[in-house]
Formats: structure tokens, sequence, C-alpha cells
């Protein structure tokens, strides 16, 4: 079992696809729960890239990036979980369409 | 070998991925994204970074999808979702994400009974992702440590109407 047998470009294609996914889920999906998820599939995408990289070269570095992009999905999530439950209390609604106005 | 089992976990990560954001149901998309970052898991064990794997399963399918879970059930209750959840124990709903689970634990239970050790030979160890960590990188945990601060007061500042309406007075 060894990682080099994996091409890096593979991992990358995966990555991209992933990636891919999760931004036309966002544009496509007006559902705000949806669209935080598209984020979420995006952020992980993302890691995969950092820790297929850090694989290639033998650092650590790409876990570590893995750990902050953790860290700021943690964060993401918590405020836009609880601007959900705000947008459902206002407008009785998730429906993204219904509040493209910023104030009214 | 792990080149097979790369792609079946890349497979399923990327079906379960489109399911997840083709579903009209909230609870049936959480499911498939849940086995999606089963998914990504299984890949960075393959790809060396057994951290990654295990802090992937542990806090992003874990604690983060939670999160998703509470808000699903806070948004639809009453007869509603009781109907959802009868629903939701018929066997034809959870049938293709138990398929894309038992693949990914198939791969697991051959990885483990494989005499090889399941890590591969030049995996970078969290010892390793340690030192980094808090060596050159401390700055980046001081930082994320402010963002996660940030994060919680913001939450607490717009969750504060549900908090207030559970200790039974309005403000």
């Amino acid at each position: 079992m060894d990682t080099m047998l994996i091409p890096l470009e593979h991992v990358l294609v995966v990555a991209s696809i992933l990636f891919a996914l999760g931004l036309f889920g966002l544009m496509f999906r007006r559902n705000i729960i949806f669209m935080l998820m598209s984020l979420e599939v995006m952020l992980n995408a993302a890691a995969l890239a950092f820790i297929a990289a850090g694989a290639h070269w033998q650092q650590a570095d790409g876990q570590v990036m893995f750990v902050f992009i953790l860290a700021i999905a943690a964060a993401e999530v918590s405020v836009g979980l609880g601007l959900v439950l705000q947008m459902r209390r206002q407008m009785q609604t998730l429906d993204m369409n219904t509040a493209i106005r910023l104030k009214g | 070998m792990s080149l097979a089992l790369f792609y079946l976990a890349a497979a399923v990560a990327v079906g379960a991925t489109v399911l997840a954001l083709t579903r009209a149901n909230a609870a049936h998309a959480l499911i498939y994204l849940i086995v999606s970052l089963l998914g990504v898991a299984v890949l960075f064990f393959l790809l060396g970074a057994p951290f990654a794997a295990a802090l992937e399963v542990v806090a992003y399918a874990g604690a983060i999808m939670v999160l998703f879970v509470f808000v699903i059930m806070m948004l639809n209750l009453g007869e509603e979702s009781q109907r959802e959840e009868r629903a939701l124990l018929n066997f034809r709903h959870w049938r293709l994400p138990g398929l894309l689970t038992a693949l990914l634990l198939a791969e697991l239970v051959y990885v483990m009974g494989n005499s090889v050790s399941p890590i591969p030979s030049d995996a970078v160890l969290p010892k390793q992702v340690a030192l980094t960590l808090f060596g050159p990188y401390v700055l980046g945990v001081e930082l994320a440590s402010m963002l996660l601060l940030a994060g919680l007061v913001g939450a607490y500042h717009l969750g504060q109407h549900f908090l207030a309406r559970d200790r039974g007075y309005n403000n």
C-alpha cells in the first residue's frame, strides 16, 4: 500500500468534480439549507485537493490546511444555520428568492 | 490494489454528492451528504492522511452534520415531521445510502483484514501534522480560534430569540 500509486492528477480530478457539483448546487438550488450544503461540498473538495498535494510531496502542510478548513466550515455553518432560523422566523420561508432585498 | 479502493471510494463520494444535491427532501439529502463525507474520509486515508480521515469522520460527518440535523428537525415539527419519520423507516428510502455505506464498510474490512499495515508506508502521521501546526502555523491556529469565537458570538446573537423563548420571557 503505497500512496504514490495514486496519481495526483486523478485525485485533483475527483476534487474538481466535487467542487463543480457544489458550485452547480449553489447556483441551481434556491433553498438556503441546500445552498449551505453545497458550500460544505465545495469546502470539502478544496480540502481533498490540499490533502492530495500534501500526500504527493510528503508534507504535513496539506493536513494543517485541512484543519483550518474544518475550523472555517464549523464557523460558517454555525452562523449560516443561525441565519436560516432567523430567515424562517421573519419570512416563513427558506426560499432565497424572497430574501434578495437586504432590507424590508 | 490501493488504486481500485481509491476509485471505488471516489465513485461513492461523487455519486452520493450528486444524489445529495438533487434531493427535494433536506433530511434525505443530509444522509447522502454524510455518505459523501465518509467516502472522502476513505480517500484521505488511502492518500496517507489518517489524522485528516479521522477528523473528517468525527468533526465533519459527526459534529457539523449534526448541526444541520438539529436545524432541519427544528424547522419541521409536528404532524408533518411525524409522517416524515414514519416514511423514513420505510426500507426503500435508506436502501441506496445503506448500499453506498456498505461499500465503504467493505473497503474498511478489506483493508483491516489485509496483512499489510492499513496505513501507507509513506503516510504523513499525526505527529508531523502537530509539529507543523504548532510550529510555523501557530499564527494560523490563533486566527482559527478567533474565527471560531466570532462564529460562536454570531451564532449566539442570531439564535438569541430562540434561547429567550425557551426560557419563557420575551426580549
